[in-house]
């Protein structure tokens, strides 16, 4: 038996939880353990205060006024996409363009590049651990256009096979789109390989970084990718915010998304000029609060420092592997060490269905999720139809671990 | 929680009854709940407009396949026009957890009446509303 493990000595958690007010609530008569992050994080005082604070006295529409407000609302949103270009490394603000979230941000590639540059018999390459949202926008666009789809396949460890892009690699290949870290099997892909790979055949490299942008620090120039895909509402921020990231010269080639105000500089009857990017891309009244707040995450998280979130996580994580790897009947699936690997983490239990886990666990106060995760191909590939998922985030303890384990030790007694 | 594994769920969900298959059923259908992928197949054999035997097969949550075995056992010897008319509260009762507020798991207790309406009304996967 192990000592129980209080805290890493990394940040001062129990001092930087009292920021979370959702996190001191009872669920059924326990402490919430919140272990879902990976679907969606929780917000500190600080975001929380942010929009209220917005809402209170600044609000007025963006790039449209002349008068204070909207000035004053025009240039915290402006300094929130500055912020998102720091933190992601970008050359400039102009290269970051907000969506409604990730998924938006992949979807107006696979339309507005993808539509302008992908033609029959054209192939995308992406992975089979993709993230439906990594999945299904491709798919369309390969439907509209005669396109092809390729996927690379992963391990019994959970790590990609990077020989396939051997053959998968082929000059017809004009796009490869793949997550940075699984929101399943919680891998960390080598994107600066598999991008020089990409690069080196002609194609271009499309980040998923919906679960990395949260946890570790990102560079674009570092990954040497040409688009970056994230949403605030896993890192802090509110809901109804993501951002894209691009590279200049090809945002500025790129034909729009969706039409209408704000993205157009002239409007005819027949035809119009459109604005210069990023504003191209953010057609209509834009989430300002949302994104003003998710400035205000950032600042957060650099607060923090992504370095020492990334290692607190990946000693949590590491304790993780460990207690539940002990407990009988329990299969990992995905990386057993914590080498490129983030905090989250999928299991089956020998006989036990993921539903009666999460309700059971739920009685407890513990929130995981069970399902497929939006990965089906993923699951498809492990033989299972759902698993059942606990992540985690900056807020998370060791005693949810244990919590964890204890709840899973009740499942057993009362469902085998 | 410990609301939705009371002793007697658990004991149908441990010892079902009517798991299994029929050799040469009258109708056999199967629905899945794509939510989280549970399955429920009911093999039902009708003579004389009554359901003579009826078994379940599939794989799933406790719920769902409690479920399964508690309406199986109840439908079991009912006449066809009877088994139509089984509704939704009834299952429910039976059941006899409180899932208004947990419209994931009622989705997992319905599958087996959604699987067995359809059966026995001959046509594709049937909404929630309708049984
Ligand atoms: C890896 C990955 N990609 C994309 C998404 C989509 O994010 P969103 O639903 O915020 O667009 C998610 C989150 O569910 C994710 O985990």
């Amino acid at each position: 038996m192990k000592n129980a493990v209080q805290t890493f000595p990394i940040f001062d958690v129990l001092t930087l939880r009292r920021d979370f007010p959702i996190l001191h609530q009872q669920v059924h008569g326990n402490l919430l353990a919140f272990l879902d992050t990976a679907a969606s994080s929780q917000r500190p005082m600080q975001v929380i205060e942010c929009l209220r604070d917005y809402y209170s006295r600044c609000h007025a529409n963006v790039h449209r006024g002349v008068y204070k407000l909207s000035e004053e609302a025009t240039l915290a949103y402006e300094r929130s996409r500055g912020k998102v270009a720091h933190l992601i490394g970008a050359a400039s603000p102009r290269e970051v363009i907000f969506t409604r979230n990730a998924t938006e941000a992949i979807n107006l590639v696979a339309y507005a590049w993808g539509s302008a540059n992908v033609r029959e018999g054209d192939r995308i390459l992406l992975t089979m651990m993709e993230h439906h949202s990594n999945i299904v926008p491709w798919q369309m666009l390969a439907q509209r256009v005669g396109a092809h789809l390729d996927y690379v396949r992963f391990d019994g460890e959970g790590r990609l096979v990077l020989e396939d892009l051997d053959h998968l690699l082929t000059e017809r290949t004009k796009m490869v789109a793949v997550v940075h870290q699984s929101n399943a099997l919680g891998t960390v892909n080598p994107v600066p390989e598999i991008a020089r790979r990409a690069h080196e055949v002609g194609a271009l490299m499309l980040v998923d970084g919906a679960q990395s942008v949260p946890h570790m620090p990102v560079n674009v120039q570092e990954l040497g990718c040409d688009f970056l895909a994230a949403s605030g509402h896993k890192m802090c921020g509110p809901t109804g915010i993501g951002f894209l990231w691009g590279q200049r010269h090809i945002l500025d080639a790129m034909p729009p998304f969706l039409g209408g105000g704000s993205m157009i500089k002239v409007v005819e009857t027949d035809t119009s000029t459109y604005a210069d990017v990023p504003v191209r891309f953010e057609a209509g009244t834009p989430a300002i609060a949302e994104a003003i707040a998710l400035g205000t995450a950032i600042d957060y998280l650099n607060g923090v420092g992504l370095e020492k979130i990334h290692h607190y996580e990946h000693e949590l994580t590491a304790y993780a592997l460990d207690r539940l790897g002990q407990v009988g009947g329990v299969t990992i699936h995905g990386p057993h060490t914590v080498e490129a690997r983030g905090g989250t983490l999928i299991f089956t239990m020998e006989g036990i269905h993921p539903h009666d886990i999460a309700s059971i666990l739920d009685g407890e106060g513990i929130a995981v999720r069970a399902g497929h995760h939006c990965t089906q191909l993923l699951h498809r590939v492990l033989g299972v139809p759902a698993t059942t998922r606990a992540s985690f985030y900056l807020y998370n303890i060791p005693e949810e671990v244990d919590r964890l384990v204890a709840g899973l030790e009740k499942v057993k007694k009362l469902l085998e | 929680m410990d609301d939705f594994y009371r002793e007697y769920i658990l004991e149908h969900y441990k010892y079902p009854r009517n798991r299994g298959t029929l050799e040469h059923p009258t109708i056999s259908h199967e629905e899945t709940n794509f939510l989280c992928g549970d399955t429920v197949r009911l093999d039902i054999l009708v003579e004389n407009e009554v359901i003579q035997d009826i078994r379940f097969s599939g794989q799933g949550c406790a719920i769902s396949m409690a479920s399964a075995s508690m309406l199986t056992e109840e439908i079991k010897g009912r006449s066809v026009e009877e088994a139509k008319a089984f509704s939704k509260e009834e299952l429910l009762d039976l059941i006899g957890i409180p899932l208004d507020k947990n419209p994931m798991r009622l989705k997992c207790a319905l599958l087996s009446l959604k699987t067995l309406k359809a059966g026995l009304y001959g046509v594709g996967a049937m909404q929630d509303e309708e049984l």
